[in-house]
């Protein structure tokens, strides 16, 4: 951890939530990216967090833009910082919702369009901003207010939209390993063009879990296959450390799931389509890694 | 130089002029050819702009705002559903006190689907923040072009400006053009409140009421002090180019007994028809509204006022006609005309004088009087 700088551009005392894991990530992205960095911040938890005019939580300029706009207004900044001959890193910090559902379109068109910047979706798998409604990330059998019964549809696999647009540099990341998420936000910002990170989040009032337990969720995510940790560079991909073990035998699903208040009493048949979920993109990863597929 | 060029063209001659330092734009009719012609400009290197070829109007504002608080004059055009398409987008420009400029090509609203000319489009953003120009030439709608830049990047407005064009009806009519060797008529860009890396601040955060209060009442005074800044522009842009514009066009309105108000290529008609009247002894004269944001001080006293709207708000009347009535206490004849490209020819206009009613609406080809 020694490399980790000790400079701090999130600084203490947000208005973010008791274990708040997307604001320990943003931490650290802000570590890795340093002080000639922009966030761009559509409507989420961090357009919240960062606090009240005119205050302000952190340490580099954050351009706060629209829900649907991130990506775009990113990459206006991008290109006139670039014509200007500045080499500034232009970071999108965006939520699920602004990324998977409304923030799509711009996301893909500035993809599309080779846009030099990072896009960073921190996902805690709902709209926690506003109180915890469904989003395109939420997972199936998850209960939020307007999915009360659990959401009946599966999580859109964004990381598979995003990777058919040929990024340069996309990676996988999660709270509980901030240091993989150090490195990996350090490797992104060395290679030019579009840049995404996708990083999941586990959030206490939304996955209803205590807040003391915010680094064991993440941790249980990883070791179930839940959620996976990899790199795509110049389309190779590779697993990262924390994810390589778990692959080969993945604690029992059940131990994720039973620790939220989200999943409770989820029926037998959606954990073992879960678990059947979990299998393919295992198996999925795996044969790309070993370039199988 | 002179030449000859369409509306369109006039307009991307204008941006290849200022030179933005970024260009974010979607093609949509009767616009397209602005768009087309600043990428064919950037393309032959005549224009070392950044071209960002968007996938959409929410985000040709989107990236217009990104760019221009990065540090950059910045530019767009949109038309119609492409500007309601940006619409979020539009009130966050001004909200953020960014001062682009976008040309729009003045054309109807589906359904049913219609490329031609009306002014719907630009009125539906009337309480954007936006100062919003109305030309009537191919040769205006260079000079505006270039004006707004000026007029936007000044510290005292701070506000972005629409330019707008009748569809077709200037958009794609040739005229003669004469283009301008710029000079320093237009200062390198500088936005006091561009993000910087080594002043980090925050921009448009969560604003309690009292500040939030404060910042829409800054639009206002800026909205304000836009009216000199305009006449400034104006005054200096007549000095070195040889050509001058007001906030109203008027036209032989001296000694006017009855004056037509207008707006765009209807009010450029209009002084043809009030040619017309002078002949048949009735004293007309026309005031083609230009800047309709802010809204100019008319002197309409003693006189009877035909107000033409080439728009609707549903449910209340003609936006001009409203605007003319609550501005100087003159109750118009309100003629609706030219909805989606309606043609109304200079003696329409001349029938509207003649025949007038004050006080009364009338919808031209569909309701009574006309």
């Amino acid at each position: 951890m020694s490399a980790i700088p000790k400079e701090e551009y999130l600084f203490k005392c947000t208005s973010a939530c008791a274990g708040c894991s997307s604001s320990l990530c943003l931490r650290y992205v802000l570590k890795a990216a340093g002080p000639d960095s922009v966030l761009v911040v559509p409507a989420c938890c961090t357009s919240v967090l960062q606090g009240i005019y005119p205050g302000t939580a952190m340490n580099v300029p954050v351009y706060n833009i629209a829900f649907a706009a991130a990506a775009a207004c990113a990459s206006g900044m991008s290109n006139a910082f670039r014509s200007l001959g500045k080499e500034t890193n232009v970071i999108v910090y965006a939520g699920d919702g602004g990324t998977v559902d409304i923030g799509i379109q711009a996301l893909s068109g500035a993809f599309e369009r080779g846009t030099d910047f990072l896009y960073i979706c921190y996902d805690n798998e709902a709209y926690g901003n506003t109180g915890m409604q469904r989003s395109g990330a939420t997972p199936l059998g998850a209960r939020t207010t307007t999915t009360p019964g659990g959401k009946p549809t599966a999580k859109k696999d964004l990381d598979r939209i995003v990777a058919a647009h040929n990024p340069p540099y996309m990676a996988t990341a999660c709270s509980a390993y901030p240091l993989d998420l150090y490195k990996k936000v350090k490797k992104a910002l060395s290679i030019p063009g579009p840049k995404f990170i996708h990083i999941l989040a586990p959030c206490p009032p939304g996955w209803r879990y205590p807040s003391e337990k915010t680094v064991e969720m993440g941790k249980l995510a990883v070791k179930t296959g839940t959620w996976v940790l990899y790199e795509r560079e110049f389309g190779k991909l590779s697993i990262s450390g924390p994810s390589k073990a778990a692959m080969k035998k993945p604690a029992p699903l059940e131990d994720y799931i039973k620790g939220q208040g989200r999943f409770k009493n989820i029926s037998p048949e959606i954990i073992d389509e879960m678990r059947q979920q979990v299998e393919r993109n295992i198996q999925r990863l795996s044969r790309e890694e070993a370039g199988i597929c | 130089m002179l030449t000859i060029a369409t509306g369109n063209k006039a307009v991307a001659a204008a941006v290849k002029a200022a030179k933005p330092g970024v260009i974010a734009a979607y093609p949509i009719t009767p616009q397209t050819e602005i768009v087309e012609q600043i990428a064919e400009y950037v393309n032959a290197g005549d224009l070392a702009s950044q071209y960002i070829p968007v996938e959409s109007e929410h985000s040709a504002m989107a990236a217009c705002i990104g760019a221009s608080a990065g540090g950059v004059r910045t530019f767009t055009a949109t038309s119609s559903h492409g500007l309601l398409y940006m619409h979020e987008m539009v009130h966050w420009a001004a909200g953020a006190r960014l001062p682009i400029v976008m040309a729009n090509v003045n054309r109807a609203l589906g359904p049913g689907w219609n490329t031609w000319a009306e002014h719907s489009d630009a009125f539906s953003q009337r309480d954007t923040g936006w100062l919003q120009v109305f030309v009537s030439t191919v040769q205006e709608a260079y000079d505006a072009t270039l004006m707004a830049f000026k007029i936007a990047e000044d510290e005292r407005v701070l506000l972005p400006v629409m330019v707008n064009l009748d569809g077709f009806a200037l958009s794609h009519i040739m005229q003669s053009l004469e283009t301008v060797d710029l000079g320093d008529f237009l200062p390198p860009y500088h936005l006091p409140h561009a993000v910087d890396t080594e002043n980090p601040c925050v921009y448009g955060p969560m604003t309690g009421p009292d500040d939030y209060f404060r910042f829409r009442w800054d639009i206002e005074r800026s909205m304000r002090d836009a009216r000199g800044v305009i006449a400034d522009v104006e005054r200096e842009f007549a000095e070195r180019f040889g050509r001058s514009y007001g906030p109203t066009e008027d036209y032989r309105c001296e000694d006017a007994d009855v004056v037509v108000i207008a707006v765009g290529t209807l009010g450029k008609e209009a002084e043809v028809a009030i040619d017309l009247l002078r002949d048949e002894g009735i004293k007309a004269g026309s005031m083609r509204l230009r800047w309709f944001r802010p809204f100019p001080d008319l002197d309409l006293a003693g006189r009877e006022v035909v107000v033409i709207d080439r728009d609707y708000s549903f449910g209340f009347g003609g936006v001009v006609a409203n605007a003319v009535r609550a501005k100087t206490g003159v109750e118009p004849y309100s003629v609706i005309a030219g909805l989606g490209g309606q043609e109304v020819t200079y003696n329409n206009i001349a029938e509207f004088v003649r025949n007038r009613h004050p006080g009364e609406e009338t919808w031209f080809g569909v309701s009574n009087h006309v």
